[in-house]
């Protein structure tokens, strides 16, 4: 088993198996962490270009540091730093990207389809890091890698996914991973951020907060994007928060060991109670450890040329 | 690719006198176990290792402490082979630093392997000095490394390929030569 593809554009074309085997090597990688020196020597000598066309903290740290931890050499350019601002065209970045010999692509981009667009014209394999309102495979990974932490095998366990289902990437590549493991979830949020057709995804939809945790194992609570013009799908903030962020009241509706997550950066008295952001069911810190450990094992997993030579078991 | 068997060249018991003469060398050569660990390298460095532990504790009544290393992210073939799916743990279980490191592998070869075990333990601490300890030697070093305990030498031609089988992984323990093609 091995992952044979070259790039990671989303969950939706992953297999359960190619799911479990990342989670497997991530699991190896966290273990590197707890050591004097936290990186391993494998990339050495390979570049990996990070390339952030919308803004983004935490994936590109995680990132970053995923990259470093494998000791490989990094070339970040985000949007404001590059001649994006002087107008030239994607397909002219990456063009030129390929003319500097580059060994693999991180992309984060505003519009849907960028990273696939980019791993059609580059040879180097391609790590979508969240397109548009599309796919945000590394933290459906990492947040699946979570829950598989706590709960084993995921097959019948209920996950419920709760906010701006309509405009989250992070829903979406929640749902394709999960629904391949064979968990069940369920979205919860207002009629307006729930697009009509999402059942056809294979979720159960549920507009009562309270009636959708009830019989969760997990919570997984999405971040209300304001700077995507979500303001527009509810009165207010404390009108939102009344009705489907998750409280004190909230939390004591859940199975004793129901557990909390939430991918960052929270709108604390939002979606989340500022005080279960800071409860003992929260898991959050735990998501961002194992962001590093998913992303040192995709990098890893798509390096390199031929899986198949792969065979004799003599020691060298 | 398929492995045919030319010769059996250690059976179980020999395996087991050569693993107890290298427990009597490493005594000998460290003046007892103060400060001993040892550590295997994954998959068959393991079970070697538990083994040399044992012949350890029957001579001198001590239980060495043991560890495992996994030299996958080590390698330095990753554009030749790809990455390893096949990874396993590593376990250090105590401090490295100022330990007198017992390293284990079943067959030494290029030695490879050996450098990349050297980089792990390395980046665990600052160990007093590694010895290297094989089940089996059979040439053509690419590397300046040599062994310290060898259980048997086996001159090889490159084309021959050497197996260790233990019981943890294999129907019987035993060493055997043969040919891939």
């Amino acid at each position: 088993m091995s992952l044979n593809r070259k790039d990671v554009l989303g969950l939706e074309d992953m297999s359960a198996e190619e799911i479990l085997l990342v989670l497997d090597i991530a699991s190896r990688f966290r273990a590197v962490f707890d050591r004097p020196v936290r990186s391993v020597p494998i990339m050495r000598g390979r570049t990996v270009v990070n390339f952030f066309h919308e803004p983004s903290t935490r994936t590109r740290i995680s990132f970053e540091l995923a990259e470093k931890r494998l000791s490989a050499d990094i070339v970040n350019f985000s949007v404001a730093t590059s001649s994006f601002s002087k107008g030239e065209t994607l397909r002219d970045t990456a063009e030129n990207l390929a003319a500097m010999k580059i060994d693999m692509l991180v992309v984060r981009h505003g519009s849907s389809g960028a990273a696939d667009y980019l791993s059609r014209v580059l040879e180097c394999p391609v790590i979508n890091a969240g397109d548009g309102c599309h796919e945000h495979p590394t933290q459906g990974l990492l947040d699946i890698m979570t829950m598989h932490q706590r709960l084993g095998d995921l097959r019948g366990k209920k996950v419920t996914i709760i906010g701006d289902i309509a405009h989250s990437r992070v829903a979406r590549s929640n749902i394709w991973g999960l629904n391949k493991l064979g968990a069940e979830v369920t979205v919860c949020g207002p009629p307006t951020m729930v697009p009509g057709n999402i059942a056809r995804m294979g979720v159960t939809v549920e507009y009562d907060l309270k009636k959708a945790v009830e019989h969760a194992d997990v919570l997984n609570i999405l971040r209300i994007q304001l700077e995507r013009g979500a303001g527009a799908d509810f009165p207010s903030n404390r009108e939102y928060h009344r009705m489907y962020g998750v409280t004190e009241d909230v939390v004591r509706g859940l199975k004793p060991e129901a557990f909390i997550m939430h991918p960052g950066p929270m709108n604390r008295n939002v979606e989340i109670a500022s005080t279960v952001a800071d409860g003992p069911r929260q898991v959050i810190l735990d998501q961002v450890a194992n962001g590093v450990a998913v992303r040192m094992a995709l990098i890893y997993l798509l390096s390199g040329g031929d899986p198949g030579a792969l065979a004799s078991g003599d020691a060298a | 690719m398929s492995f045919t068997e030319k010769a059996v060249i250690m059976n179980e018991e020999e395996m087991m006198r050569a693993i107890k003469r290298m427990a009597h060398e490493v005594l000998e050569a460290n003046g007892g176990v103060k400060d001993l660990v040892i550590l295997g390298v994954q998959r068959r460095g393991v079970p070697l290792a538990a083994m040399l532990q044992e012949a350890i504790k029957n001579v001198e009544g001590a239980e060495v402490p043991m560890g495992a290393i996994d030299i996958t992210f080590y390698r330095d073939d990753l554009s030749k082979l790809g990455p390893s799916p096949r990874v396993a743990t590593t376990e250090m279980p105590f401090d490295v630093t100022d330990k007198q490191v017992i390293l284990v592998d079943d067959v030494l070869y290029t030695g490879r392997t050996v450098r990349a075990a050297l980089d792990v333990i390395i980046d665990w601490g600052r160990p007093r000095a590694i010895q290297l300890a094989v089940l089996v030697d059979r040439g053509h070093r690419e590397l300046p490394i040599r062994p310290d305990y060898v259980g048997k030498n086996v001159p090889t031609s490159q084309k021959e390929v050497i197996k260790v089988k233990v019981t943890e992984f294999d129907e019987k323990a035993e060493v055997v030569v043969g040919e891939v093609d």
